[in-house]
């Protein structure tokens, strides 16, 4: 947040090539083979391949991808808790692969922060202890540390049970507890690995209400890796989807939906109730010479369910303006084709 | 199951190799020419190109012009002078430390002692069992040896856990020490603790040091393996969050990897202490102070009335210490909330010191040695029991030895010694080919031909004789035995604590059953070693049947199998790496304990070695004796691990085919 050019995170051209003499397969041919045939020829994988993105502050940017696309790894390599083959990160405009040890320490110590999917709990630790982790590896004095563990636990909702043990509690308040270490040294950056993935689907959902909730309330930047699309969209307002360690596409979850850039993406998103997520903009056509142009106005933006009161009010088609200029008309049957799930009626 | 798979199997799961299979012969056909091939050149040669017993061969004259030198010089030659006496001077330094500190509080202090001990291990019980323990040290008479033993001990697993811990933690971190030292470990556990005490008095002499390196090396093994096991298990989340958070190297070892490995750790504490109590008795050999040396006397004079005080000494040290690490490592490392109210730390520490004092201040009341008219002196009567015992099941005891001496050790051995030495060899490399492929095979040819090298192949073939009619009871008895406990839950309830039992007991300790019914006889270290091995053998299976996939025996239930076809298409097949590894611990076990028959009349191998400590000429024998343990152990190894390792062609399709199957 503090980064003056207004950048909290920074990827580009970053490579993770798994196996032996991983520098050799990097910038030669073979780097441009399919992951199959990368194995056979040399034994390495290429875990992330050519990946660049940055991320605004105070956003939450969202990679998503199924198991073995390279998200996971891609998030370690933030950090360098994995070690990156190639390219740049600069975190808060801070170069992370040149950092020296220390430095690195001191990173991962007071700016970017990790909730695992596994919890990584210490179950020889009280709750208020596991929390209180991080600052203890700073050498926080004790009292000082408990103070502010117990405040984050509030936070996140888990008053009363700083004296408990990991074990005591249900996986959806173990990862509370996890969500909570990732606070307590109130990182600039938080990142989520896919930290609801092994909790019941309801539990899911409240967690997922509580990562916006705090969003809200602390705004921190947040990089939250899912295979899940649904939560995906839920949370993101921007989507990285990966396929064999590249993106294969970036944009706002309206993007995806709307425009998928290849077959892969548009069979992810194909089940994706299109007039929950894209807006007007994306149905709108031209008017008609006999239609006429004296319907409600609603903004490009507005989330095609939404329209639906409007088209309800008036038979007239609604008119899709962005300020003052008139980007085309929508009427009732646009509305319900769209709703019906039939793609690429719209347009 | 695979014979009866349903007409409807999906397509991909018909196995890939289905149409070579047709046109291979039977798979039956290669080893029953082999076996046929063996026989007829067996019958041909028979007597030509063996190799008898010549005491007085080439290499170990050589290896006793070694120890002349070695004698020699050991003052004046600066690899003595500099490095292995100064070890030898350490350690030796250590164990009189370590006795002078255990018999500075005298016999009540030190009970006093272990009752601390054992009350802040494990409260109250293991407190009383730890006093009552050290207690019967004195009423065995035996207060002094016990103590004694204690110290070697000590000085051992010390050393052990000071080298080995943080060499295992390192290695659990660590995958390239880890490829280096696991060959050299394997060696170390296959290898009868016999055969490396010739080396052990060569280089440190006779007495306490030299027990106490030998006995290291036997229990450092475990010490590491586990240690580098107790950090792999270690959740590597956790470890992952720990450094995530920006916490050293040094923060995550103490803070998060340690304290989650402490109960794996305890363990590694606990199977070090047992590893060495079985060996300081052996070291005994070897003039190590101590416990070890009655029941040596006892073995070679055929006493067991001598032998058994000690034993039951040493048991008991073994069952003392065995509880007391495994209770602390057991130990909840935090307080636990709720149920029964706890005793807080302050008043555990206050009890063991009430312990301590009360025992120092009985110290002071008590005569200073352990009062004789409190001791139990029972070597007469119990000789006259076992004289009795002999007398009266002569008829049995001698049927079962003769049967099994007649029926099966001796034609074996007449083949063995009477077939060409390379006769042998070929056969065995024809074994080691086809369960482990090239590498086991010229591991098989290397041994063997070593063997024939340094002048011992006959002894070795006599101890082959005896360690494979030993295996062949040790298997059937412990398939039956585990078969039986994994099918019926109440079969192994019963069972369960006396494999436990069985498991904490040095090995020494079933040679005395077995002298005492059987005498001094090649058959005695057969019995010995079956009851040695088959515990470990029988839990192995148990385990191996018990964690067949349910999801298979369901899917063979709902086919509609009976319970015998249950066992014999599905659990045994699937068990069949438990099975292997079972067949590999019950072999290098045997050997080890047919080695060490060689003091109660096994003859071979054990014996040479034997002689080789009692008699100077014959040290070199010994010595080569121990070696060719060691060669043999090698060969039984890897030919029985060679069949665990490779995913052979044959068992992997059919493995994959049914996990698809049942998929």
């Amino acid at each position: 947040m503090t980064s003056p050019d207004g950048v909290a995170i920074e990827v580009r051209s970053l490579w993770k090539i798994f196996g032996p003499r991983a520098e050799r397969v990097l910038g030669g041919p073979d780097a441009e083979l399919d992951p199959g045939e990368l194995r056979a020829k040399t034994g390495c994988v290429a875990a992330v391949r050519d990946v660049s993105f940055t991320v605004r502050p105070g956003e939450v940017f969202v990679v998503m991808g199924l198991s073995g696309s390279g998200k996971s790894t891609l998030v370690r390599c933030l950090t360098r808790l994995v070690e990156p083959t190639a390219g740049e990160i600069a975190i808060s405009g801070e170069d992370v692969r040149a950092a020296s040890p220390a430095q690195l320490r001191d990173l991962r110590r007071n700016r970017v922060s990790m909730v695992f999917q596994h919890f990584g709990l210490l179950p020889h630790r009280k709750v208020v202890d596991n929390v209180a982790y991080g600052l203890e590896v700073q050498g926080v004095p004790r009292r000082q540390r408990h103070e502010r563990a117990r405040a984050i636990l509030s936070l996140v909702g888990l008053d009363g049970f700083a004296e408990a043990r990991p074990d005591q509690l249900s996986g959806g308040m173990q990862q509370r507890v996890g969500l909570a270490r990732a606070l307590a040294a109130d990182p600039e950056v938080l990142l989520f690995d896919e930290p609801f993935s092994a909790l019941d689907p309801l539990i899911r959902r409240d967690m997922q209400a509580e990562v916006v909730r705090l969003h809200r309330e602390v705004g921190k930047t947040m990089l939250f890796i899912t295979h899940d699309l649904s939560e995906a969209l839920k949370l993101g307002e921007r989507i990285a989807i990966m396929r064999a360690g590249s993106i294969v596409q970036l944009g706002t979850p309206e993007e995806l939906v709307g425009a998928p850039a290849d077959d892969y993406v548009a069979d992810f998103v194909r089940d994706v109730p299109r007039s929950e997520v894209l807006s007007l903009r994306w149905i709108c056509r031209s008017p008609a010479d006999d239609e006429h142009l004296d319907g409600p106005a609603l903004p490009a933006g507005t989330i095609i369910r939404d329209a639906v009161p409007a088209a309800m009010e008036s038979a007239r088609p609604i008119r899709v303006v962005e300020g003052d200029e008139l980007l085309g008309v929508v009427d009732r049957l646009d509305i319900l084709t769209a709703m019906s799930g039939r793609a690429g009626t719209g347009s | 199951m695979t014979s009866q798979a349903p007409p409807a199997a999906p397509v991909q799961a018909v196995p890939p190799a289905a149409p070579r299979a047709a046109v291979r012969p039977p798979r039956w056909v290669v080893p029953v020419a082999g076996i046929v091939a063996a026989v007829a050149v067996y019958l041909a040669f028979r007597g030509a190109a063996t190799l008898p017993h010549d005491d007085d061969a080439a290499p170990f004259r050589f290896v006793n012009d070694v120890r002349a030198w070695v004698d020699a010089n050991r003052n004046q030659s600066p690899v003595f002078l500099f490095f292995v006496n100064y070890v030898r001077l350490f350690i030796g330094g250590l164990y009189d430390t370590f006795l002078l500190a255990l018999q500075a509080p005298g016999w009540a202090g030190l009970i006093g002692i272990a009752a601390a001990l054992g009350w802040l291990a494990g409260g109250w019980r293991i407190g009383l069992l730890s006093a009552l323990g050290f207690a019967s040290f004195g009423v065995l008479g035996l207060w002094e040896a016990s103590v004694a033993t204690l110290a070697l001990v000590l000085t051992a697993v010390l050393l052990s856990l000071v080298i080995g811990l943080p060499l295992g933690i390192w290695a659990g971190h660590s995958p390239r020490l880890r490829r280096l030292l696991s060959p050299v470990l394997d060696v170390m556990q296959i290898m009868p603790t016999f055969a490396y005490l010739a080396p052990m008095v060569l280089f440190f002499q006779i007495g306490p040091a030299s027990g106490a390196v030998a006995t290291l090396i036997y229990s450092i093994p475990p010490a590491i393996r586990i240690a580098a096991l107790a950090m792999e298990q270690v959740s590597p989340t956790a470890v992952e969050a720990s450094v995530s958070l920006g916490a050293t190297r040094r923060q995550t070892l103490f803070k998060v990897e340690l304290p989650m490995a402490r109960a794996t750790l305890g363990l590694a504490v606990n199977q070090t202490i047992m590893m060495a109590l079985s060996m300081v008795v052996i070291a005994a050999l070897i003039a190590a102070p101590g416990l070890g040396s009655d029941i040596i006397r006892g073995l070679t004079r055929a006493n067991v009335g001598l032998m058994l005080p000690a034993g039951i000494a040493i048991v008991i040290m073994a069952i003392v210490l065995d509880r007391m690490t495994m209770s602390a490592a057991a130990r909840p490392p935090y307080p636990v909330t709720g149920g029964r109210a706890r005793i807080g730390p302050r008043l555990r520490w206050a009890v063991a010191a009430v312990l301590v004092a009360a025992g120092l201040a009985l110290g002071r009341v008590l005569p200073a040695e352990f009062p004789e008219e409190w001791v139990l002196r029972f070597a007469a009567p119990v000789n006259e029991a076992v004289n009795w015992a002999k007398f009266s099941w002569y008829g049995v005891t001698d049927a079962i030895r003769n049967l099994t001496t007649e029926v099966l050790l001796n034609p074996l051995q007449a083949v063995l010694t009477g077939a060409p030495w390379w006769l042998v060899t070929a056969v065995a490399i024809a074994v080691a080919w086809r369960t482990g492929g090239l590498r086991t095979a010229v591991v098989a040819a290397g041994c063997l031909s070593a063997v024939a090298l340094i002048g011992l192949w006959q002894h070795t073939m006599e101890t082959l004789t005896t360690v494979l009619v030993a295996v062949a009871l040790t298997l059937l008895i412990g398939l039956l035995l585990g078969v039986a406990a994994a099918r019926s839950p109440r079969f192994a309830a019963v069972q369960r604590p006396l494999l436990d039992a069985a498991q904490t007991m040095p090995a020494f300790v079933y040679l005395l059953p077995a002298l005492a019914l059987f005498g001094a006889t090649r058959f005695t270290a057969i019995f010995a070693s079956v009851i040695y091995a088959v515990p470990p053998v029988i839990r192995l299976v148990e385990d191996g049947i018990r964690n067949v996939s349910p999801a298979a025996v369901e899917a063979a239930l709902s086919c509609g199998s009976t319970e015998r076809q249950l066992l014999w298409k599905v659990r045994l097949p699937l068990a069949r790496p438990a099975i292997r590894l079972a067949a590999n611990q019950g072999i290098v076990m045997t050997l080890a304990m047919v080695v060490v028959g060689g003091l109660v009349g096994a003859g071979g191998l054990g014996y040479d070695v034997v002689s080789g400590f009692s008699q100077r000429t014959d040290f070199g024998m010994g010595f080569a004796a121990g070696v060719a343990t060691v060669l043999l152990g090698i060969l039984l190894d890897r030919i029985t691990q060679g069949a665990d390792r490779r995913p052979s062609p044959r068992t992997s399709d059919r493995t994959t085919t049914r996990k698809k199957r049942i998929a």
